[in-house]
């Protein structure tokens, strides 16, 4: 029961703390209007060099622009804890480190799923495509489960900021890394072969194809391989990150840089 | 002789502080060169490899406007966080003549982007870096440079005002990567959106730096470039004056 409420109410304090902090001022130039930018740049370099159709782009880097909240959101929400010298208090408490730190991640991937979701309904308007009452019942499922595989990824980030200050330019390289390596703007097929394997063992991969799939017809069942294998990526990434937060806990307590800003 | 020490000292100190900052140094060289291999592959995958010197110049003044704007927005935040900008408002050159120097380091550093994605270009992609006039293209980037610093610092001042300048940071790189059409043409834009492309110095920069490097008219965009990069420096003496004393007037400086 203490778990739970760990669980819910500390993930949601959290949650708030963050984008109390933030305020809409940030929230919506940095998570509600850039992605729709992104997407139209991608789409116009699209249409310059004849590669893609706009749909394309569009769900591409809706999904892979909620990696910006999935890593920077998780990796902040942690890392903050340091910047405000709360993370002591934090760490020398009883509560069992599993849904203390997991309960930080469900807000994360909610709000990755709201920014997801929007840059694709509002990218899609601008560039005429839309996208069927049936398509969103099956993308929103998948764009859940690239929002929880790529929260995992984000939790590594957290982790390793409790041992590292640079936690900004980590989660920039990897959102750029996604940018290449996910499929978003260049097909898998298009990259080298060392490339699109990379790819494939990286969050929203997977999904950013089931998505595509789902817009063109195809039935939840059809691309459940492809869920299944972005939702395995999630829990490895996730007991990856996890195992990482415990690891990094111990050495930041034995190098004392647990308050180190 | 007193602006030009003011000038000198403010960006070499400048500069060696960006040199110090990770942050910096990503947005300025990694950043570019991952949309870089993103354009190069895009391209590739469209069958249209030939335009890979295109992409890579356009990545480059992508990288170079990014390092431009949360430079001239950081500069300002960071001040504000140290403490330093009211030492900054109360000295007695203008604000402007304090933050130029800083903007144009900014833009300096700008150039480590375009010499990242030139070289990824040349050794990971094989593009031929042969440049239709080479001397134009010397005499084109630092004035494309000094133009967007000088731009930047018309952006600096609002952020004197603005609490949350990194948000609109963030928020004014990628329209203005659009409208200035850095990695295509700004003719597959939609008409109205001509003439915002016309205010941009990056817009006629790269027109500038295309043209030099694959022909074409130089002097045009070039003198266009200059042109609103003094027309900044102007616009930006009064706005830094304005934005000042408004923020003198709500006590908002030294707000964090």
């Amino acid at each position: 029961m203490n778990s739970l409420r760990v669980f819910f109410v500390g993930g949601l304090i959290s949650y708030r703390a963050l984008f109390g902090w933030l305020t809409p001022a940030v929230y919506i130039p940095a998570l509600i209007l850039t992605p729709i930018f992104q997407i139209l740049l991608f789409a116009y370099i699209g249409r310059a060099a004849g590669s893609q159709g706009d749909e394309f782009y569009v769900i591409g880097n809706s999904i892979q622009y909620a990696s910006v909240p999935c890593i920077f959101v998780m990796s902040q929400t942690i890392a903050d804890e340091r910047f405000f010298q709360t993370l002591g208090p934090i760490l020398i408490s009883p509560a069992h480190r599993v849904p203390l730190f997991l309960g930080r991640a469900l807000p994360v991937i909610l709000n990755a799923l709201f920014v997801a979701a929007f840059a694709l309904f509002a990218g899609g308007l601008i560039l005429s495509i839309t996208f069927s009452a049936s398509s969103w019942m099956r993308l929103v499922p998948v764009l859940a489960v690239a929002m929880f595989s790529c929260t995992g990824l984000g939790l590594i980030t957290g982790a390793i900021g409790l041992r590292i200050r640079e936690t900004s330019v980590l989660s920039n390289v990897l959102v750029g890394l996604l940018l290449i390596f996910c499929g978003a703007n260049v097909a898998l097929s298009s990259l080298p072969h060392w490339m699109a394997e990379i790819g494939r063992a990286l969050p929203l991969t997977h999904a950013i194809a089931a998505a595509r799939a789902v817009t063109n017809g195809a039935t939840l069942g059809q691309v459940q391989g492809l869920l299944g294998k972005e939702a395995a990526l999630g829990i490895v990434y996730t007991i990856a990150g996890f195992g990482l937060i415990r690891f990094m806990e111990r050495q930041s307590r034995l190098h004392a840089t647990l308050e180190r800003v | 002789m007193s602006i030009f020490r003011i000038v000198w000292s403010g960006f070499r100190t400048n500069l060696k502080m960006l040199g110090t900052s990770t942050f910096f140094l990503l947005t300025s060289t990694v950043q570019p060169v991952i949309f870089a291999t993103v354009a190069f592959y895009m391209f590739r995958s469209g069958g249209r490899s030939g335009t890979l010197l295109y992409a890579a110049l356009g990545a480059g003044m992508m990288g170079v406007w990014s390092t431009t704007l949360f430079g001239s927005g950081g500069m300002i935040q960071w001040q504000r966080w140290q403490g330093t900008l009211e030492i900054g408002v109360a000295s007695p050159p203008s604000l402007a003549l304090v933050y130029l120097p800083f903007s144009l380091a900014n833009a300096f550093t700008g150039m480590y982007a375009l010499a990242a994605t030139l070289v990824w270009g040349r050794l990971v992609f094989g593009v031929p870096l042969h440049f239709a006039h080479p001397w134009l293209f010397l005499l084109a980037l630092p004035a494309t440079v000094v133009s967007l610093g000088l731009m930047g610092l018309v952006l600096a001042s609002t952020f004197v005002l603005y609490r949350y300048a990194n948000a609109m940071s963030n928020l004014l790189e990628y329209p203005v990567w659009i409208a200035s059409g850095l990695v295509f043409s700004t003719s597959i834009l939609p008409g109205w959106t001509r003439p915002i492309s016309w205010l941009l110095p990056p817009y006629w920069g790269i027109l500038a730096l295309r043209h030099a490097a694959l022909g074409g008219g130089v002097w045009g965009p070039l003198a266009a470039v200059l042109g609103l990069g003094l027309a900044s420096i102007v616009v930006s003496f009064f706005t830094f004056r304005w934005f000042e004393h408004l923020s003198r007037a709500r006590a908002t400086l030294a707000l964090t």
